[in-house]
């Protein structure tokens, strides 16, 4: 069973269609608007809890949970809806397509979440490298204030509402919400303590939420259709529909709209024209963006893609950013390029983060030459689990979790290469802890 | 690294100025300072326009803290934490690899070779001797289903590989800005060979 178009909520992912508000319009979007706000704030909040949606930023909470987290009284604070544009998880590109094609999907959910959690401002924060995307969702922003869909008594549904977007610069931290909202009050990107959570103390001291451009996109059409149509798509607890991003050795990379809980092949096969080479040709799938780690062929042959079914096997669906490696692939070379990215873009406020992220990227460039002991990969486990849960944010997790992946799976491989080197060398390698 | 040298001095032009209008009017009475980030492209932008290069000098971020009644080492601190402000000169085209794990499994040391090749550069960091060039490393960039991506300035260019880079840097060099997108001639995100799904869109 396949999603069909006419349940599909991102009908111009691919911009063949006019992203303007005209051609919004045309597509359903931007309708009954100010009688879905008009029913307020309780109702809009128990039909997302009755829908399932769960975060589609990584970490999959569920969403009405979460806005129903602001307080419900206002007071002297006003509150905040700040939206994540952030996207940077390698593997990742499902946001830059709503930003550029569907904008007022966004745009649309903005306010509709602007209304459930008691705000009357919105920030969008885009990362600076979107600058084309940023442009037209500024357009779509000013269309709609011109159409008196944003503004003073939004779409007449008796709330004001002024939405705004703001540009990162480079810095992958600030997907983390905290770092985020640090980053938008004009400071470097370093994660805060949790408590307060920002529903609290959110941005300049005031309640706030910060949700994923895809999870506030969809929540339009879940109002329209109705949570149980949602609902209706996956499994329970893992609802609704998804772009998963599909890459690497495949024959066709695409991005596409599917159910969740689709089967992983199913995916791979239907829409990216299968694995290179064949389906016997896979050698490893890493299946939600770069900090999920990495599952084998036995595995990917029949699991689904959804969260429980991917914690299952020690992974997770993360963003949905399916990284596909077929037998041709110098797997170890592929996850030390991830330490790398990961040293790089460390913030560097936590020490286990800040220096075991170096240490792993270079023990991962020894193991990719072989350039090591045996014993080492064991050790090198020991201080990802060391690094892993000791960090104020889930930087570091992010950053170890490949290597572990790839230890847990592919450890005959890491052997290998070693025992190659040392055949080569013809001399018994220089321990080395770290370099 | 290549010496060069900070202006003595740096003042918004009317552009720049008319920008910073709109941009501090979007966040609350007080809270100014969020206003940092986009103020220092408004500095980039405008040393890009002045003298062809876009690049943060220092007293450039000396203005952004005084028109945000900000200490300057706060500024200092962002302009530096962030890594798309330049803080030195760059060429005249910025050519950003990315060379992040999506990317180089479809290729990306490809797209790197040709950047040094045909730009006449010796690795990253560096820029070219007539100015032309600068090739920067970056991490993913975003659009990895077409992958590999090389960014030129603000614009992605995407489904690369070495031929289409040399061909690109060749008409860059030329004063011409090919447009910015697949270089395969696909439809966005969309498989090769066209969308499978979509195909049949409500009111389209």
């Amino acid at each position: 069973m396949a999603l069909s178009d006419k349940d599909r909520i991102f009908t111009n992912l691919y911009g063949l269609h006019d992203w303007r508000l005209a051609g919004a319009r045309k597509r359903g979007q931007w309708d009954g608007t100010g009688a879905l706000i008009a029913k307020g704030r309780d109702w809009i909040i128990e039909e997302l809890k009755n829908s399932g949606l769960r975060g589609r930023g990584g970490a999959g909470f569920p969403t009405g949970l979460k806005w129903s987290f602001m307080p419900k009284q206002a007071s002297d604070r006003p509150h905040y809806l700040v939206v994540n544009a952030d996207e940077s998880e390698p593997g990742t590109c499902k946001d830059r397509d709503i930003l550029r094609h569907d904008p007022h999907t966004l745009v649309e959910g903005c306010l509709i979440a602007g209304v459930a959690m008691g705000a009357h401002a919105g920030y969008i924060y885009v990362r600076g490298e979107y600058y084309n995307e940023h442009l037209v969702l500024q357009a779509a922003i000013d269309e709609a204030y011109a159409a008196g869909l944003l503004g003073p008594n939004a779409c007449g549904g008796g709330w004001d509402f002024d939405l705004y977007v703001h540009r990162g610069a480079g810095a992958y931290i600030c997907g983390e919400e905290t770092a985020l909202i640090e980053s938008l009050e004009g400071k470097k990107g370093m994660p805060r303590l949790k408590p307060p959570f920002p529903a609290a103390v959110g941005l300049y001291g005031c309640p706030s939420t910060v949700n994923n451009v895809e999870t506030i996109a969809v929540v339009p059409t879940i109002l329209r259709r109705g949570a149980a149509w949602f609902a209706g798509f996956g499994r329970p607890k893992n609802s609704g529909t998804k772009i998963f991003c599909i890459q690497g050795h495949v024959n066709k990379p695409c991005n596409v709209e599917e159910e969740m809980s689709i089967p992983l092949r199913e995916l791979i096969e239907k829409h990216a024209g299968g694995v290179r080479g064949g389906w016997d040709n896979l050698l490893a799938v890493i299946p939600g963006g770069s900090s999920t780690p990495m599952i084998p062929k036995s595995v990917c042959n029949d699991v689904l893609m959804d969260f429980d079914a991917l914690r299952e096997h020690k992974t997770g669906l993360g963003t949905a950013g399916v990284i596909v490696m077929d037998k041709s692939t110098d797997l170890i070379k592929a996850i030390a390029r991830l330490s790398t990215f990961y040293k790089h873009e460390s913030c560097g406020q936590c020490t286990p983060c800040r220096e075991g992220m170096g240490w792993v990227k270079r023990m991962m460039d020894r193991m990719v030459e072989g350039r090591a002991e045996v014993d080492e990969i064991d050790i090198l486990e020991q201080v990802t689990r060391q690094i892993e849960g000791h960090t104020i944010c889930a930087l570091a997790d992010g950053g170890v979790w490949p290597v572990q992946g790839l230890i847990r799976h592919f450890r005959p491989m890491m052997e290998e290469r070693i025992a190659a080197f040392k055949a080569a060398r013809g001399t018994r390698a220089l321990p080395m802890a770290a370099e | 690294m290549t010496d060069f040298i900070q202006p003595e001095s740096f003042a918004f032009d009317d552009e720049s100025l008319k920008a910073i209008d709109t941009i501090v009017k979007r966040y609350p009475p007080g809270k100014q300072a969020s206003a940092v980030i986009p103020l220092l492209y408004v500095v980039q932008k405008q040393m890009q326009r002045q003298t062809g290069s876009a690049w943060v000098p220092n007293k450039g971020m000396d203005a952004v803290g005084e028109r945000l009644g900000m200490p300057a080492i706060r500024v200092y601190e962002v302009a530096t934490f962030y890594f798309m402000f330049n803080m030195k000169p760059i060429g005249k085209y910025h050519l950003q690899v990315c060379g992040t794990t999506p990317c180089w499994l479809r290729g990306s040391d490809d797209v790197a070779r040709a950047c040094r090749d045909a730009g006449h550069l010796s690795g990253y960091g560096q820029t070219s001797e007539d100015g032309v060039f600068t090739m920067t490393e970056v991490e993913c960039l975003g659009g990895c289903v077409n992958a590999p991506i090389l960014q030129v300035d603000d614009d992605y260019y995407e489904d690369m590989d070495y031929d289409s880079t040399v061909k690109l840097l060749e008409a860059l060099r030329r004063g011409e800005r090919p447009a910015p997108g697949s270089v395969i001639g696909r439809q966005t995100s969309a498989p090769v060979g066209g969308p499978q799904t979509l195909t049949d869109v409500a009111g389209e």
